[in-house]
């Protein structure tokens, strides 16, 4: 027998199919078995879409926190005091934040005090009862230095710090229920009434502030007869430079003993947020990879049976003329173009919910191009490695027997 | 039927000499067991036989679906045993045409496409794939059948879009197995009339069945059992009239 094959010749008859007609033949068992091509696509839509929208509004929340953190500046820094080497509370100069301000780069610096003190709604309310609100002395520049504005009101000026007035961060105010000052509310601290002359917009940077109310230092002085040293100084400075500020703000801070004293960046907090979301992404692309994978083996078993219910079909394709390859190419195209309609509904679905998500969050929209591409192209990919087992079962199909009526 | 002029031009179209077909096993099976034959362009033979005698086997390997163990297929005058997988594909799509008991036409595909897949894999346009299809079906008489599917079709038009693809490309052989079978007695009779047409038409066909009526109205009858020929009427009558073919 081999030395016969080896002598077999190619004849005078060539069997051939146009490149459109491999396309049509590999689709007409989809277009024939409509629902269950459909379901078999969808497995690997929805692998397809788990992992577009992942990608999408992980790109998309990272998108939208990089322009937030460009908004807001990296160049804020801030300065609290630490222990000292006894393990005792260590404390900060009231003049350190002018020998701050005399640091070249820096644009301005700018402290608060904690005072203790109740802020209250009215004097009816028990003095006992908590709302988590701190009393805070602030410099006139506390505003500028943090880049706030006011939802409501004014803020504090040279002359309305020396005054026993007050503004409220975005959460005090809800607290103590004023959201509008021009009817002139008035809130209880320490035993006084202050007149409420502005409300601060929230801040992403430093939600500390959100929840305090915030007078002058002359007024804590005079009023409250405390002399409240700088709990934490704020410094703004130019945006080249903070890496340089960074290195020599304890020094100046604290001269004596630059160890007690802690220099941090409130925008890390938010850039650091990015870098956990790209561990939660990696997980939910793994996710998304599994769920992408038993749609390929879906598709698998699906083009298994469908050889085994086509028998006759392959077996009249060999007798009209069709060569094994022939065959084989049929199922290849039809289980590609099967996940390739997948991986299409896939990306749209995954694009959909990315924009859907997006919107509700109030997040930039940010779907990268490449996150589209390699969805097409994975189940691309998928569908052919898929298929090509059942395709090379169905072209070993012994033509005589396919075409036998089942037993 | 032609008459033979002066000389009888004798042009073969098919021709098995001592052909073997054993299946594996414990002892081998001959299902074929030394057949000869000869069919000559124009002629309409039954291969007769009860079922078990071998005879789809041996339209195996007349359609080059299946080899033979030992022997030689030749068709058109080329020798199918030294033709390569791929050439045979080409050949069955050049030269034969098949017709199977069970219709097997494609689900989903109209009448005109079904007859047309028999010009598929000989690389012609869908143009004219569908052009030569409409003829061959007005050819079995379904003209008006055109873009029906087969679950709309009754047994007797499905059988008759089966010849229509068997016929479309022009094969020099028709192949048909037991194209009566799934049929009752009315479209079977017809069927056989349709093959007679063709057949006047120029047609060469070969009709495998079991049943010897539908055998007994072809030209000539060939039998087989247990694998060799039993009787072949062409023989018959060539030595009752000592006339060589």
């Amino acid at each position: 027998m081999s030395s016969r094959l080896a002598r077999r010749r190619r004849g005078p008859w060539r069997s051939r199919l146009r490149p459109r007609d491999v396309l049509a033949t590999g689709t007409v068992g989809i277009r024939t078995r409509r629902a269950r091509s459909a379901f078999t696509a969808l497995g690997i839509a929805i692998g397809i879409a788990s992992m577009v929208a992942v990608m999408g509004i992980s790109s998309s929340s990272k998108a939208d926190l990089l322009a937030e953190l460009d908004l807001l500046g990296t160049n804020l820094l801030q300065i609290q005091p630490g222990q000292n080497t006894f393990g005792e509370a260590a404390t900060m100069s009231p003049d350190a934040p002018s020998m701050i301000r005399r640091i070249g780069p820096v644009q301005s610096a700018s402290s608060i005090a904690a005072v203790n003190a109740t802020v209250q709604r009215s004097d009816v309310v028990p003095s006992s009862t908590k709302n988590g609100i701190q009393l805070l002395a602030t410099e006139v520049n506390l505003t500028e230095t943090l880049g706030a504005s006011a939802a409501a009101g004014r803020l504090h000026d040279e002359a309305s710090i020396q005054l026993p007035t007050v503004v409220l961060g975005a959460v005090a105010a809800e607290r103590l229920g004023v959201d509008d000052v021009s009817n002139g509310p008035r809130v209880f601290i320490g035993g006084r009434w202050f007149d409420v002359i502005g409300i601060l917009e929230p801040l992403r940077l430093n939600p500390d502030i959100d929840r305090a109310a915030l007078i002058g230092l002359e007024t804590a002085r005079t009023v409250f007869g405390v002399e409240a040293l700088p709990s934490t100084i704020y410094v703004r400075t130019t945006p080249a430079q903070v890496e340089a500020v960074r290195d020599v703000l304890a020094r100046t801070a604290s001269p004596g003993s630059p160890n007690e004293v802690q220099v941090s960046r409130p925008s890390d907090a938010l850039a650091a947020r990015a870098e956990v979301d790209e561990n939660l992404q990696n997980l939910l692309l793994g996710l998304g990879g599994v769920a992408l994978l038993v749609g390929g083996v879906g598709i698998a078993n699906v083009m298994v049976i469908s050889v085994l219910e086509r028998r006759a079909e392959i077996g009249v394709r060999r007798a009209l003329g069709a060569t094994r390859a022939h065959i084989r190419n049929q199922f290849v195209v039809e289980s590609t173009v099967l996940s390739l309609l997948g991986g299409i509904l896939g990306v749209t679905l995954g694009f959909v919910v990315t924009t859907v998500y997006a919107r509700r969050q109030g997040w930039l929209v940010d779907l990268p191009i490449q996150g589209l591409v390699f969805g097409v192209l994975a189940a691309l990919l998928i569908g052919a490695f898929a298929g090509l087992y059942p395709a090379v079962r169905a072209a070993r199909l012994d033509p005589a027997e396919a075409v036998r009526p089942a037993a | 039927m032609k008459t033979p002029s002066v000389i009888p031009i004798v042009d073969t179209v098919l021709e098995l000499v001592d052909v073997v077909r054993e299946y594996e096993g414990e002892p081998p099976v001959r299902a074929i067991d030394g057949v000869s034959l000869r069919i000559d362009r124009g002629e309409l033979v039954a291969i007769a036989g009860p079922s078990g005698s071998g005879k789809s086997t041996l339209l195996n390997l007349v359609g080059t679906l299946d080899r033979p163990t030992s022997g030689r297929v030749l068709i058109d005058d080329v020798d199918t045993s030294e033709l390569t997988d791929n050439a045979l594909a080409g050949l069955r799509a050049a030269r034969l045409g098949f017709v199977f008991q069970q219709f097997h036409l494609l689900a989903g595909m109209t009448a005109v496409d079904n007859v047309a897949a028999g010009l598929l894999y000989r690389g012609e346009s869908l143009r004219s794939r569908r052009a030569r299809s409409k003829h061959a079906l007005a050819r079995v008489g379904l003209d008006h059948r055109l873009g029906h599917t087969p679950n709309t079709l009754s047994g007797g038009e499905r059988q008759r879009v089966a010849i229509a693809r068997a016929l479309v490309g022009e094969p020099a052989i028709v192949l048909a197995d037991e194209p009566t079978g799934n049929l009752d007695s009315k479209t079977s009779a017809e069927i056989v009339d349709l093959l007679h047409g063709l057949h006047e038409e120029g047609s060469t066909i070969v009709v495998i069945t079991h049943d010897q009526e539908i055998a007994a109205g072809l030209p000539r009858q060939v039998v087989v059992r247990d694998g060799r020929i039993e009787s072949d009427s062409a023989l018959v009558e060539s030595s009752l009239s000592g006339v060589g073919r």
